[in-house]
């Protein structure tokens, strides 16, 4: 398994996301450097959640957005190398409609937000073959400066 | 007519490694089952089962959401760029 650092930092950020959201999902961009030592976040790139009739179950960033979060990468050297949202008063697990409209190589991370207070945040990604997520597990950065 | 596919991160390691691939073909759709009859791992994450492209992949030519031209039917010319560029979305 991949080393995925997703710092102390960020990952009160995407808390922090979650709760001002709530009961809505929250969502974003996960900006890093990814190499074979591992996957590292290094900045986010928070985004408007453009799902208007579900916002409480559902999100939805649109291409335009996706090129924004790309180009805001470029802007800082880094590459969009995954996508975070909230799941208000439910477990940081995904859904089979997050499995439908995912792409392996992302990692996608959830914050599970019950009663308005962030909870587990949980990454995962999704196999070659589409049939499933896998866990990816989280590291906080000890090892940040071996990556480039 | 000879034109070049970007493919996005997600998808190179489908794809060889490349992040773009020349090709001909006479339009859009053409041109993408050349590209996934050439790389067939690619296939699954750009069509559905039933061979219709997935809601959340958006296909641009030059800067053009296909959508808006004719689709898997837009014509192409020499020189032209096809992007693919998802779409996010899920929930709980």
């Amino acid at each position: 398994m991949q080393n995925f650092i997703l710092n102390e930092k960020f990952a009160k950020e995407i808390r922090s996301h979650g709760a001002e959201t709530y009961p809505h999902e929250c969502c974003g961009a996960l900006l890093g450097v990814d190499s074979d030592a591992g996957r590292e976040i290094r900045s986010l790139f928070r985004l408007v959640n453009r799902q208007s009739d579900s916002p409480r179950n559902r999100f939805s960033i649109t291409a335009e957005d996706v090129l924004d979060a790309a180009r805001a990468a470029r802007g800082i050297g880094l590459d969009v190398v995954g996508w975070y949202h909230s799941h208000p008063d439910h477990p940081a697990l995904p859904s089979e409609f997050d499995r439908e409209q995912a792409w392996p190589w992302y990692s996608y991370v959830i914050v599970s937000v019950i009663k308005g207070e962030s909870q587990t945040i949980a990454s995962w990604r999704l196999a070659d073959d589409r049939m499933r997520f896998e866990p990816e597990k989280i590291s906080a950065g000890a090892t940040a400066s071996a990556l480039p | 007519m000879a034109v070049k596919v970007m493919i996005p991160t997600p998808l190179r390691p489908f794809a060889g490694k490349r992040d773009n691939i020349e090709l001909n073909a006479r339009t859009v759709g053409e041109a993408l089952g050349s590209l996934t009859t050439e790389f067939s791992e690619l296939r699954k994450h750009l069509y559905t089962d039933d061979g219709r492209i997935r809601s959340f992949v958006n296909v641009y030519l030059n800067d053009e959401d296909i959508r808006y031209l004719d689709k898997e039917n837009t014509p192409l010319k020499d020189g032209d760029t096809i992007s693919i560029v998802p779409s996010i979305a899920g929930g709980r």
